[in-house]
């Protein structure tokens, strides 16, 4: 396999599996959410995710000899290339909230700038991505508001998670190798206008919900190198325990 | 030899399994149909990338075509976006009919944080007094509304 194609394999797997890990995440909330309605919406949500990361690992799949099934659930913490704020733990409804949000802002200008990718095949799931995206963006930056503006109590959960997490949003702007080298080749957006987007929508949120920006702080990064946190190996013990146990296990 | 009139009849018989209403063709997910000698080319787009209904609907137009020895080759394309838009008439009446209030208006426009879908009716007593309980329902292609009037709940079909 050429130095190229290796580029563009990684780059695909670091959106395929953000996507994946992150949809995990929200399942996890299958049955425990804070009211119906938000149980539903977070699940919702995962599998918008959870399809996301099939057509991208299907995709990957059609250039490499590997089939989606195997990308998900035969590979090890040190090749998944997601960020490490998709793996991030749920905690509690405002941290997945916050998470979901600082997210959300990321993926609406990022998958709206795919649209106009070279690749083609990436141009039409980015497409069809951005849609969803609006509903989720919309969902997560309400509840930020109406957490961040609601009780003395809500308010202080939502703050907390929010400077907690902050430390783990340098990462989506900080590009590694094969961004750079997609990036050169009119695959992958430019971080930095993206980064311009996140930060007026994320200010503009905050303010509205009463929030206070987080200082400037070490950022956090790895993931993207497949160098996670400690919680990335229990995820994919649960998410992978099947087909680890019982290989070719089929519904 | 098999006419194009013929498979439209086939495809209207494969129905959604989640709204089981509508027909495949009511649903505007057929992009494409060909015919190759005997073999028959569908190109089909999905609703939402995560639906679970999309693999089931690809059994089902194989089946529908299997019983007819008609050899079937299905194709998913992602691009141009499927939209509700493309929903037929007749389809939108159908799903009133079955208590899903159709999608209203064009797809494509955003709301606003916090900004009301415009008024959305109920599908049993077609009352306007109607409220939304979330943007999420029980598939990914609903929204869960309440009538204010004969207080059923009832879904929406949102307008994506």
């Amino acid at each position: 396999m050429n130095i190229h194609s290796q580029h563009k394999i990684d780059y695909l797997l670091y959106l395929a599996d953000t996507a994946l890990i992150l949809g995990q995440r929200l399942g996890e909330w299958c049955g425990h959410g804070p009211v119906l309605e938000q149980d539903i919406a977070m699940t919702n949500i995962s599998l918008d995710y959870i399809g996301r990361s099939r057509l991208l690992y299907q995709y990957i799949a059609t250039l490499t000899e590997s089939d989606e099934d195997r990308l998900a659930f035969l590979r090890d913490e040190r090749e998944f290339k997601n960020v490490l704020l998709a793996e991030h733990p749920n905690v509690d409804f405002a941290y997945t909230v916050a998470r979901q949000f600082l997210l959300e802002a990321f993926h609406f200008p990022y998958y709206s700038e795919l649209k106009n990718s070279s690749d083609l095949q990436l141009a039409a799931i980015a497409e069809k991505t951005v849609k969803e995206t609006a509903y989720h963006l919309k969902w997560s930056a309400e509840w930020m508001i109406r957490l961040g503006d609601g009780t003395e109590i809500s308010h202080q959960k939502i703050q907390t998670a929010l400077n907690e997490l902050w430390s783990f949003t340098g990462e989506l702007f900080d590009p590694a190798d094969y961004e750079t080298f997609m990036l050169q080749e009119s695959i992958a957006p430019d971080l930095n206008s993206i980064n311009k987007s996140w930060k007026e929508k994320v200010q503009q949120v905050i303010s509205e919900a009463t929030l206070t920006m987080p200082e400037n702080q070490w950022m956090q990064s790895g993931g993207k190198q497949g160098i996670h946190t400690e919680a990335m190996g229990f995820i994919l013990t649960e998410m992978q325990y099947m087909q680890r146990s019982y290989p070719g296990l089929t519904w | 030899m098999i006419t194009k009139e013929h498979i439209f009849e086939l495809l209207e018989t494969v129905l959604d399994p989640e709204v089981p209403v509508l027909s495949v063709v009511d649903l505007g997910i057929i992009r494409h149909v060909e015919i190759q000698d005997e073999l028959v080319k569908i190109q089909i787009t999905p609703t939402y990338t995560g639906c679970p209904a999309m693999k089931m609907i690809e059994m089902n137009l194989q089946a529908a075509f299997a019983v007819e020895n008609i050899p079937l080759s299905i194709e998913t394309i992602l691009s141009p976006a499927w939209t509700t838009d493309w929903m037929s008439e007749n389809g939108k009446l159908k799903l009133q009919k079955y208590g899903i209030a159709a999608p209203i208006g064009l797809a494509g426009r955003s709301l606003g944080l916090f900004e009301k879908e415009i008024q959305i009716a109920c599908p049993r007593c077609q009352s306007v007094h109607t409220e939304k309980i979330s943007e999420f329902g029980s598939t990914a292609c609903k929204a869960l509304y309440r009538c204010l009037d004969c207080k059923e709940p009832f879904d929406y079909f949102k307008c994506h």
